[in-house]
């Protein structure tokens, strides 16, 4: 491609190393102004670490990079603020504990002299671009106690509040509702109409279409093209990404639903604020049936994860697994009375990272013969258990039994908790986020994994905030909003804007029904 | 009545300025993300610094400042480890608390003719000068004079972090560096400065107690202060105004010990003593318990590594 | 190529690259301040083995600092840092003390009261930052400073009550012979026994010009059952999971403040032993009036770190340690420079312990060019 200044950015043969490890082999970019450019890729094929080339967060080992047709080195972030390039990423660079307008100006400060802070024309300047692109925020909030939706638009202001013509959305749509997202694509098109140019790095296909111009398309670090998104369809992308043909809908036969197994009544839950973030919330799981639930961030799914493996009091209601009452016991009382949960953080809760996989395998079961004895580990025991499930459940390295759980890839750490969770036999299995920063073949595992265990006859509750997961795989659809869950349906009765609606504390007419 | 309250109130002064100063270290070194349990070996090499240079000059405001520089220098060496090569920030501690009261009175018996103690030094004058009130209670008030900067430090350091952009760039730092590394802000240059302040911060606690207290550098002259601040740093919630009060309620503890002890009361000194360590176990578990500390304080920051 | 990446990867090459720049930088210094950096070495080595009764008493020096560097590796290992290992040491010595002095069985019985005594007092002592920790939150940092000095006020005060005071002296009175654990203490200074040790000059001197005894055994023993705690049982296995990660531990059922309180009990009878061994087991067999911390306990610390906290290598560090400390007293006495150059080195051997984590992270990048260069 020619280099030219109709582009606002391109990049030719980007090559990065790290260490032996090649991220990125000779990937072309060429965005140009005024577009929406879309960077679709699988998690890990390279998209982020790309995008951090552009940022000067990473240095590229080979490659060219031009701004509108001149040459560039971006050395550091700093170089790619003055070339107005802006970046809100996926993971949000915001300090918790600072307020709003903290955050917007760190780094690029108003200032009387002396370096004294002066926030009130600070506000001031932050209201101005606030009003301009419709991006409502209070400035004087702390981003801890703000929905994560604020807290993306607190990103975009701080990118918008340094003047940039080049917007970089890391998986800007990962943690956000249906409504949201339209929003979000609002906001995109008030930039790009603007002036302003707009860089997308996603692997969701939808949205894809719902907002891009043209999409660039990498796969394990290789460029494999550039469409314009309106000649192509989402199987054709998908195709591409993955580099065969997927299957996007997840397969699976009717539910066959048993006797109840899993109860809960009446349930309140506090948050860490002492605020009820679980208000009299009731469920029910049964034998074969997958029950999932759908909202957004924060409405109550941590706490109730929380109470139902009494790791949180729970305040008032009961919690109760085949009759018997399980609430304000203990997490080692919940275990033995059959109920294993995948939990959605895998590192901080799902493993001990430096512990080994063997090591990781056990912990729920190290104190039961024959893995020990006499109060003595049965080492040999253990390692044959654990070369099991990695045979069983396909975790690569094949021999990493003896190596710590940190060095696997995240799609095989979730492996090692899901293979360790079922191998409990649980009555019900509680799989919370389990796809969360997985790539698609790891996903349609995950899933296949989740529908063959509950055609086995285990009643299993799939807590999720991707409401795809939860329409594809859940054969009841419950939807959890301000700490209640608000409706439930059994899968195909509704369609997503329903629910996405639902999930955001909206009424549907009840005449419809 | 009167004169005791005063004597409390000079005494709480006087014990808890080389606290102040370690503590004001420890927040500026935390805040920035490093963990420093050195102030006890950087406040040892200060003290010896300030007696030694104001021995030999008969100034000791050159004391001073040598103290302040030789707390730096240690400093360094703890902002090389920590900062540069990552490594572990508690061993990296350990090991300046062996090697500053090591230089110290390496040092020490080289100059001081194989003593491990200095010769009496000048001391830094007192606020009123040296014939205020003498004799009379109120004389208690006429404190030294790096009470006043010591609480003064505590002011600046306030300001520093709270109303200057400097300050919300090193918070930011401490909470979260990669979002400070993404607008541009120079972790590592932010650490090693912050680092370096507080060496000096904790040099100046060292020369409070040998230009002011004592007079002389003893091997007993830093023995605890620097772990009492970091422990007043915790206390305080990684605040300077919190790290000010935690080492004025141990001074006080300890100045109650002081008074106590010379009157008439029944209690074995050792007894006494313990109180200020006994005060701080209970104030902890009645009003502090679980305190926050910079989300980012002690990990060292990998960019640009998978 | 290989040899070479697979040597540097290996931890005990990085401690001992630490120890060498910790002798390099102590002969810097000492060549500043006008000494003979060899001659110095050569003084401290000459003070660490020229004598079997040298070598005898750096093995006594080493005993607690094993011991109580056990402590601090043990709580690492349950993520802990106990910087109160020194109250620990300070509280098992009173313990031993107190008991010692009052009671008087026979040794089958004393000795076991009187070093468990340490041992106890030790872990209760350990045991109130655990709960401290675990039912409050405070932070085992705060409270082990603060209860170090408490230690040591007690310790000072024990000291001069009416029924443990040594008249017209700064010390206590001495425990009870029976409760001595030194090899043989009464049949070696007796006739018998003296005519016995005269044909064998090493033993003699040994025998008779230092308290050789039972620590050292004991120290190696429990190094030993540590590391099989750790590592071979299921409570040491919940201890690990809790250090590693309490969320996770937690998640999966274990107690994690039962597992804190249980970690700060064990480390703190680690350290509590040390001080009752050093009390039965060393004259003067007493505690005296303190001016200042004697360092068995943040040594300890030291000897953990260098140790890599593991359980065994505390063994060797802690010889290490005590060689240290006693040699180090020839090289003033010998060529005149001050003994602190021992702390200088030491700091700096902990200082370049914390730096050559970076020597295996060499290792690999030389393992990956010289694979680059090879395609």
């Amino acid at each position: 491609m020619e280099v030219s200044s109709e582009y606002a950015v391109q990049m030719h043969g980007i090559t990065k190393m790290f260490g032996s490890f090649c991220a990125l082999n000779n990937v072309h970019l060429d965005v140009k102004k005024g577009t929406i450019h879309a960077i679709l890729g699988e998690n890990g094929a390279g998209k982020s670490t790309l995008m951090n080339v552009l940022y000067g967060l990473y240095q590229a080992d080979a490659g060219e990079l031009f701004l509108n047709g001149e040459k560039v080195n971006i050395k550091n972030p700093n170089i790619a603020i003055k070339h107005g390039i802006g970046m809100v990423h996926q993971h949000f660079m915001l300090v918790e504990n600072f307020t709003v307008t903290q955050n917007i100006i760190l780094g690029n400060e108003v200032t009387n002299q002396f370096g004294t802070l002066n926030m009130k024309k600070a506000r001031e300047e932050i209201l101005k671009i606030v009003e301009k692109y419709g991006l409502e925020v209070d400035p004087d909030a702390k981003i801890e106690d703000i929905s994560v939706g604020m807290q993306q638009r607190v990103e975009i202001l701080k990118a918008l509040y340094r003047g940039v013509d080049l917007l970089i959305l890391d998986e800007p749509t990962a943690v956000l509702t249906p409504q949201e997202i339209d929003d979000l694509i609002q906001i995109m098109h008030n930039l790009v109409s603007d002036g302003k140019t707009i860089v997308i790095i996603t692997h969701k296909l939808k949205e894809i279409k719902a907002s891009s111009d043209v999409c660039t398309i990498i796969r394990r670090g290789e460029y494999v093209d550039t469409v314009p998104v309106a000649d192509v369809d989402e199987e054709e992308l998908a195709t591409k990404m993955v580099g065969h043909a997927v299957q996007l809908v997840v397969e699976k036969t009717p539910a066959n639903p048993g006797d109840v197994v899993f109860e809960i009544d009446n349930l309140t839950v506090k948050d860490e604020r002492k605020l009820d973030a679980v208000k009299n919330l009731s469920l029910k799981v049964r034998k074969g049936e997958i029950v999932g639930i759908a909202g957004i961030d924060g409405n109550g799914q941590k706490e109730l994860v929380e109470a139902i493996t009494s790791l949180t009091k729970a305040e008032s209601g009961t919690i109760k697994i085949n009759g018997a009452e399980i609430q304000n016991t203990t997490p080692r009382n919940v275990i033995d009375h059959k109920i294993s949960t995948i939990h959605e953080d895998r590192q901080k809760r799902g493993l001990v990272l430096p512990f080994t996989v063997a090591e990781n395998m056990v912990i729920e079961k190290y104190r039961e013969q024959p893995y020990s004895k006499g109060g003595m580990l049965n080492s040999s025991e253990i390692l044959a258990f654990t070369k099991g499930l990695i045979k069983d459940y396909d975790i690569r390295p094949e021999d990493c039994e003896n190596q710590a759980a940190r060095g696997l890839s995240g799609g095989n750490q979730q492996k090692v908790i899901i293979a360790r969770e079922i191998s409990n036999e649980p009555d019900l299995l509680i799989a919370v986020q389990p796809t969360r920063g997985l790539d698609v073949g790891a996903i349609e595992y995950v899933h296949k994994t989740l529908i063959r265990e509950r055609d086995k006859g285990k009643a299993i509750l799939l807590i999720s905030l991707e409401l795809d997961e939860v329409m594809n795989v859940a054969d009841t659809i419950d939807v959890i909003y301000a700490g209640t869950i608000v409706s439930s349906f059994k899968q195909g009765e509704v369609d997503e804007n329903t629910i996405g609606l639902l999930m955001a504390g909206g009424k549907i007419n009840e005449n419809v029904g | 009545m009167l004169s005791k309250i005063l004597l409390l109130i000079g005494i709480t002064m006087m014990y808890s300025t080389p606290l102040v100063f370690g503590a004001l270290g420890g927040v500026i070194s935390e805040r920035s993300g490093v963990v420093n349990i050195g102030i006890e070996g950087m406040m040892t090499v200060g003290a010896f610094a300030a007696a030694a240079v104001s021995y030999f000059t008969g100034n000791p405001w050159l004391g001073l400042l040598a103290a302040g520089a030789a707390g730096g220098a240690i400093a360094l060496l703890h902002a090389i480890a920590s900062v540069t090569f990552k490594a572990d920030q508690t061993i990296s501690g350990i090991a300046i608390n062996f090697i500053g009261p090591g230089l110290a009175l390496f040092f020490c018996r080289l100059l001081f003719d194989n003593a491990t103690m200095t010769l009496p030094a000048h001391t830094l004058p007192k606020i009123f000068g040296e014939d205020f009130f003498q004799g009379s209670p109120a004389g208690n008030l006429n404190v030294d004079v790096t009470v006043v900067l010591a609480l003064a430090a505590a002011v600046i350091l306030w300001y520093f972090l709270y109303k200057t952009k400097w300050g919300l760039r090193v918070r930011s730092v401490g909470e979260h560096p990669a979002a400070a590394d993404t607008l541009g802000i120079n972790v590592s240059r932010t650490r090693y400065l912050c680092v370096l302040v507080s060496g000096v911060l904790a040099g100046f606690g060292g020369a409070s107690m040998t230009l002011a207290i004592i007079s002389q550098f003893t091997p007993t002259a830093i023995s605890g202060q620097g772990f009492i601040a970091l422990a007043a740093v915790i206390f305080g919630k990684w605040t300077p105004f919190g790290a000010y009060g935690a080492c004025m309620l141990f001074g006080f503890a300890q100045a109650l010990t002081i008074v106590l002890g010379g009157g008439d009361f029944a209690v074995p000194s050792q007894i006494l003593a313990m109180l200020p360590y006994i005060l701080t176990i209970i104030v902890l578990i009645l009003f502090v318990g679980r305190s926050v500390a910079p989300k980012a304080d002690g990990l060292p920051y990998e960019k640009g590594e998978r | 190529m290989k040899t070479l990446v697979k040597i540097l990867k290996k931890p005990i090459t990085s401690t001992l690259l630490a120890i060498l720049c910790g002798f390099l930088v102590a002969a810097i210094v000492l060549l500043l301040a006008g000494y003979s950096p060899a001659s110095s070495f050569a003084a401290l080595f000459k003070g660490i083995f020229a004598k079997p009764k040298y070598i005898s008493n750096v093995i006594i020096k080493a005993t607690p600092i094993i011991l109580t560097g056990l402590s601090v590796a043990f709580a690492f290992k349950t993520g802990l840092f106990n910087i109160g290992a020194e109250g620990q040491y300070i509280i098992g010595t009173v313990a031993a003390v107190c008991i010692g002095v009052k009671l008087n069985l026979p040794p089958a019985l004393e000795i076991p009261i009187v070093v468990l005594s340490g041992v106890l007092a030790g872990a209760i002592y350990g045991g109130i930052v655990g709960l401290l920790k675990a039912r409050f939150g405070i932070h085992e940092v705060i409270t082990s400073i603060m209860l170090n000095w408490i230690a040591f006020y007690l310790s000072n005060y024990i000291v001069t009550l009416d029924a443990y005071h040594e008249p017209n002296s700064t010390s206590s009175l001495p425990v009870n012979e029976s409760s001595f654990t030194m090899l043989l203490p009464k049949w070696k200074s007796s006739e018998a026994g003296m005519a016995a040790l005269k044909p064998n000059k090493w033993l003699y001197e040994v025998m008779l010009k230092t308290d050789v005894n039972f620590g050292i055994l004991i120290a190696i023993l429990m190094a030993v059952i540590i590391w099989i705690l750790l590592y071979r049982s299921t409570k040491g296995y919940e201890l690990r999971a809790v250090g590693f990660n309490s969320d996770a531990a937690e998640f999966a059922g274990i107690n994690v403040s039962r597992n804190i309180i249980r970690a700060m009990v064990i480390s703190g009878a680690l350290a509590g032993l040390a001080g009752s061994l050093a009390i039965t087991g060393n004259a003067p067999h007493r505690i005296a009036q303190m001016a200042a911390f004697e360092n068995n306990g943040f040594n300890g610390l030291s000897v953990a770190l260098i140790a890599g906290s593991s359980p065994i290598g505390c063994i060797f560090a802690g010889l290490l340690f005590g060689g240290l400390l006693y040699g180090g007293q020839s090289v003033q006495q010998e060529v005149g420079a001050p003994t602190e150059i021992i702390n200088i080195m030491i700091g700096t051997i902990v200082f370049f312990v914390a730096l050559t984590k970076v020597v295996p992270v060499l290792a690999d990048k030389l393992e990956k060019r010289s694979a680059h260069h090879a395609k």
